[in-house]
C-alpha cells in the first residue's frame, strides 16, 4: 500500500527517511541543536526527538531570523535533516538549502505540500522523495 | 563535503531560477559576475530566492539590517568570510545586529577562546564590507531608524516585526544569510510585506473586558505577544480593544515576544499603529476571516507559559531583550533607588555600546554598577556562551528570554515585571507579584 503526494519542490532533491512530524511551527535558534541534530524546544511537541537524516514535517518556521544559520550548521556538521516538508512555501528553510548547495554542495529537499497533505504524514512513516516533488509513503 | 585540496571551498553560483522574474540590466550585469564576484554570489542567492517567493522582480531597497552577525559556528563564519574575500561591500546604509561576543568583556565569563576567535573573525568580515557596527537587535533605537514606508531589508524578527508595525517601513521577514545579499546588490525581492496588498490584517483578535490597570502597565505587553504569536501563526493579526496607546517600549516587548512564539512579522493595532487607523483600513477593506476573543483567562494562562521554574530560587536576572533603551535605564535606577542587591543573585544588562555610553553620560550606568548589576555589550546572553553552569535559574522580563532560554540555554526561567525582577535580586529569592492577574 503506497500513497503519493504531489509536492512543489521549492528545493527540489531526492531524500528517503523516516517522517518526524508535528503540527507546530518551529524556531531551529533555540529549538534545534546542530551538534546532535536532537529537537530542544522544550515547548515543542518534538522536543528531545532527533531529527538528523529524517525527514522533518512542520508547518512553518516561527520565531528567529537565525533558524537559517542554524540549519546551515547542521547541513555542515551533518546532523540535518535529510529533507523538510512544510505547508506552504517556508523561505528560511529555502534559503538554507540554497546556500548550503552554494558553500557545500549538499542537497537539502525542500518541499511544500497542502495542510490536508500534511495530515497524511505519520511520525515513523518511510517516505521517499523524487526531484519532481512526488512524495511516496510506504 | 567537496573540499579542495586547501580546504577551502570553491565558490560555485547557480543561474536556474523562474522565467516570470525579470531582471533589469543591472540586475543581469550582477548575476553576470560585471560587478564583481561578491555581488555575483550575492545576486545568485537572491534571484533563486526570487524564485522561492514567487516574485515578478527585484525592487531598490535603501537601507538593510544584518542579522547574519549572529554567530552559530564555522559554516556562518565561512559564509562571511567568503563574501568578504570575494570583495563584497554594501550599497546601502547598513546596521549590524548583536555578535557573538561582547569583544572587551567577554574574558570575565567563561567564553571558549575558539568562539571568541570565531566569532571575532565573523564580526570584522561585516565590518569589512562597510556596514556600521552598530551591534544591537534593536536598530530602531539608533539614528538609523527607518521612516514610514521606506523599503528596507531587515533580519531579526523583533526588529522586523517593529519596523514594519510600528513605524510603517517596509520588510519581508528577512532571515540570516539573505539580509546581507539585499545589502550587497540594494536590491530585494518585490514580494510579502514590501507590497501594500500583502500588508493586510488576516487574523482579528479582540481585547475583552481587560482591566486598564493591566494594559497600562509594561508587564502586559511581552505577555499579549507570546499569546498573540501562538494564535496568529503566520497570519497578520489585528488587535482590537487596546484601551490605551502603548509607549515604543511596550510596543519592543510585544513585537519580540509575538515574533517568537509565532512568524509575526507585522501587526496592526487599531486606532494605534499606522497602518492601522480604523479597523476597516487594518484589513484594507477586506472582512476578516478569522476572528478570536482574548480574555483575562487567556492572558493568565499565557503568562504561566512563559515559566518554567516555580520555585523560590534564583541565581540570574537579566534585562535588555530586546537591548534596553534609555527610558529602560531610567525606569530600572528609579526602582533600585535606596536598595541594595543580593549577593546571591547577579543582575545582567544587556545592550549595545552607544546606548551604554549614553547611559554612562546620564549617570545610570554609575547607579546600577553600585547596585551591582552588570553588563552585557554588543550581545546578548543567548548569543554568546558566557553562562556558566553554575547559573540554573534566571528571571526576566522579556518574553523573547523566557521563550529561547530553555531550549538555548538548557537553563530554567522565571517571568515577571521589571519591578518584580527588582524585587527578586534585593530579596535573593523570586518574588512575582500576581495582583494584576487575577479574573
Amino acid at each position: 500500500m503506497e500513497n503519493l503526494i504531489i509536492g512543489n519542490p521549492v528545493v527540489p532533491g531526492s531524500a528517503q527517511g523516516q517522517v518526524l512530524a508535528a503540527d507546530e511551527p518551529i524556531s531551529f535558534w533555540g529549538g534545534y541543536d546542530h551538534l546532535t541534530g536532537e529537537i530542544t524546544d522544550r515547548r515543542h511537541p518534538l522536543s528531545g526527538q532527533n531529527a538528523a537524516g529524517k525527514i522533518l514535517a512542520v508547518p512553518f518556521t516561527r520565531g528567529s531570523s537565525t533558524t537559517t544559520t542554524v540549519l546551515l550548521e547542521a547541513v555542515r556538521s551533518g546532523t540535518a535533516p535529510a529533507a523538510i516538508i512544510t505547508t506552504g512555501v517556508d523561505s528560511f528553510f529555502a534559503l538554507a538549502s540554497i546556500v548550503a548547495k552554494q558553500m557545500y554542495q549538499i542537497s537539502l529537499p525542500i518541499i511544500a505540500i497542502t495542510m490536508a497533505e500534511f495530515s497524511q504524514l505519520q511520525t515513523n512513516a518511510n517516505l521517499s522523495i523524487e526531484k519532481n516533488g512526488e512524495i511516496h509513503i510506504q | 563535503m567537496n573540499n579542495n585540496l586547501d580546504g577551502r571551498l570553491l565558490p560555485h553560483f547557480e543561474y536556474n531560477y523562474a522565467m516570470s522574474l525579470t531582471l533589469t540590466n543591472k540586475d543581469q550585469e550582477m548575476l553576470d559576475g560585471t560587478h564583481g564576484r561578491a555581488v555575483q554570489m550575492a545576486m545568485s542567492i537572491l534571484v533563486q530566492m526570487a524564485d522561492v517567493y514567487n516574485a515578478d522582480e527585484l525592487l531598490d531597497i535603501s537601507a538593510a539590517h544584518i542579522d547574519s552577525t549572529i554567530y552559530i559556528g564555522e559554516s556562518g563564519m565561512e559564509y562571511a568570510e567568503r563574501l568578504a574575500e570575494l570583495g563584497a561591500r554594501v550599497v546601502v546604509p547598513t546596521t549590524l545586529n548583536v555578535s557573538g561576543l561582547d569583544e572587551h568583556h567577554w574574558q570575565e565569563w567563561p567564553v571558549p577562546n575558539e568562539w571568541a576567535s570565531n566569532a571575532h573573525r565573523q564580526m570584522l568580515a561585516y565590518q569589512s564590507m562597510g556596514a556600521v557596527p552598530t551591534w544591537t537587535c534593536a536598530p530602531y533605537q539608533t539614528v538609523y531608524r527607518p521612516v514610514f514606508g521606506q523599503q528596507i531589508s531587515w533580519g531579526e524578527s523583533n526588529a522586523i516585526v517593529f519596523a514594519n508595525s510600528v513605524i510603517g517601513a517596509r520588510t519581508e521577514r528577512y532571515p540570516d544569510l539573505l539580509d546581507i545579499c539585499c545589502a550587497i546588490t540594494g536590491r530585494a525581492p518585490a514580494a510579502g510585506l514590501h507590497l501594500t496588498e500583502n500588508r493586510a490584517g488576516e487574523i482579528l483578535l479582540n481585547l475583552v473586558d481587560i482591566p486598564s490597570e493591566l494594559e497600562e502597565a509594561d508587564v502586559f505587553y511581552p505577555v499579549l505577544g507570546h499569546l498573540v504569536g501562538k494564535l496568529a501563526g503566520d497570519r497578520i493579526p489585528v488587535i482590537l480593544g487596546l484601551g490605551t496607546n502603548p509607549t515604543s517600549d511596550q510596543h519592543k516587548a510585544f513585537g519580540a515576544a509575538s515574533a517568537t512564539s509565532g512568524q509575526v512579522a507585522l501587526y496592526h493595532m487599531v486606532g494605534i499603529t499606522p497602518e492601522a487607523t480604523t479597523l476597516e483600513t487594518a484589513f484594507q477593506g477586506k472582512t476578516p476571516r478569522f476572528s478570536i476573543d482574548i480574555t483575562m483567562a487567556d492572558l493568565i494562562s499565557a503568562k504561566h507559559e512563559l515559566t518554567t521554574d516555580y520555585g523560590s530560587m534564583l541565581d540570574m536576572v537579566a534585562l535588555g531583550c530586546p537591548h534596553f533603551s534609555l527610558d529602560e535605564f531610567s525606569n530600572l535606577v528609579q526602582l533600585i533607588e535606596g536598595k541594595n542587591k543580593n549577593p546571591a543573585v547577579q543582575m545582567q544588562i544587556t545592550s549595545n555600546r552607544d546606548m551604554i555610553k549614553q547611559a554612562k553620560s546620564l549617570g545610570y550606568y554609575d547607579k546600577l554598577a553600585r547596585f551591582g548589576a552588570k553588563f552585557t555589550v554588543d550581545t546578548c546572553i543567548l548569543a554568546t556562551p558566557m553562562l556558566g553552569p553554575e547559573i540554573k535559574t534566571l528571571m526576566t522580563n522579556s518574553g523573547k528570554y523566557a521563550y529561547y532560554t530553555p531550549g538555548l540555554l538548557g537553563k530554567n526561567i522565571v517571568f515577571g515585571s521589571l519591578e518584580d525582577c527588582v524585587a527578586s535580586a534585593v530579596s535573593g529569592r523570586v518574588v512575582n507579584d500576581e495582583s494584576k492577574w487575577k479574573i
